[in-house]
């Protein structure tokens, strides 16, 4: 049982990082629903005044690792650190959860 | 950020809602909720969550996380992605499917300038609460009425996951109309119309990813614990 569960995690983690490496990249460059509707209809500029943005420290802006000069291969790097980055922080959190579950039975 | 926009040289790109859409009172409200929700979340999840689901959850996140940079094109030069709550909810409940969104949402904020830091509260709201916990208990209700057949499962995963993403947007309008920045008839419909045919695209990849696993895993797909057999 917990070979193949094993597996099965690594099997996903793999497609997500395959789809991140090699398949974000070449993602749709239109902007989204919500975007789109901003431009339309005039309200966009409200993100962008200056001074609105209450975080500009975001290491990875707009999902192109920084220093990569192709976009492409910036968009790539970002998706997999980002996929990595989350799995990490996602199974770290919920194992921290569960051990202190498992330490009170 | 705004220079790197103007001169075109690197699009920037947001998916969710930015600072300066949705007014403080509102941020604060959806805030409330969130952190409320995301609470439950997490004291559920040291109750129930064990060695089997803890790598599922990890997993879960980084295919939401990878699976969100695929926008797809809509209609006219507009485009969409996959939300993943239903997906999320499926395989780990509602409560897990609102603490991966929130996670996901956090890190996109933080880590990638992707949706307001003003309006986490607002976007893990839309997506955290109205997509992974009310639209999960949606897939509970439907599937509860559909015949207890792998198609009645698959038709539930398939509107429940379509809906969580046209609510999503419903939600969003309304925050958007009741800050002021846009008319509820303007971008009620506006919003609308667009995310009913994203959550097309939505219903095929979350019935598609649950379709697979339950023809490979169906003992990773949590729903099928908690609901008996398909």
């Amino acid at each position: 049982m917990r070979n193949p569960l094993k597996s099965a995690i690594w099997i996903g983690v793999g497609i997500s990082l395959l789809l991140a490496a090699f398949i974000a990249p070449f993602a749709s460059s239109s902007p989204d629903g919500l975007e789109r509707i901003a431009k339309d209809h005039g309200f966009l500029g409200k993100s962008e005044a200056p001074g609105v943005s209450v975080w500009n420290h975001a290491p990875v802006k707009d999902y192109a690792m920084p220093g990569v000069k192709n976009e492409k291969v910036a968009t790539g790097a970002a998706g997999v650190a980002g996929a990595l980055g989350t799995f990490a922080a996602a199974y770290g959190f919920a194992r921290l959860a569960c051990r202190k579950n498992s330490d009170k039975a | 950020m705004l220079r790197s926009f103007f001169t075109g040289e690197r699009q920037r790109i947001q998916m969710h809602i930015p600072d300066g859409f949705v007014s403080a009172p509102i941020n604060i409200a959806t805030f409330a909720v969130s952190a409320t929700a995301l609470g439950a979340a997490v004291v559920k999840a040291k109750k129930e969550l064990d060695e089997r689901t803890t790598p599922l959850l990890g997993v879960t996140a980084a295919f939401i996380f990878a699976a969100q940079m695929l926008n797809f094109p809509v209609a006219g030069g507009t485009s969409g992605h996959f939300l993943g709550a239903v997906l999320a909810g499926i395989l780990l409940g509602p409560f897990n499917a609102c603490l991966v969104l929130g996670l996901v949402l956090i890190i996109q904020c933080l880590v990638f300038a992707d949706g307001g830091l003003s309006a986490l509260g607002s976007n893990i709201f839309n997506m955290g609460v109205v997509g992974g916990i009310v639209s999960t208990y949606f897939f509970y209700v439907l599937r509860r009425m559909l015949p207890k057949t792998r198609l009645g499962f698959s038709i539930a995963t398939a509107i429940s996951s379509w809906s969580s993403v046209v609510l999503a947007s419903v939600s969003c309008s309304l925050m958007l109309a009741l800050s002021g920045t846009s008319p509820l008839s303007v971008v009620l419909p506006a919003m609308g119309g667009v995310h009913v045919l994203i959550g097309i695209g939505e219903a095929l990849i979350t019935t598609t990813v649950i379709g697979t696993l339950l023809a490979l895993r169906p003992d990773l797909v949590g729903a099928l614990q908690t609901g008996g057999a398909p």
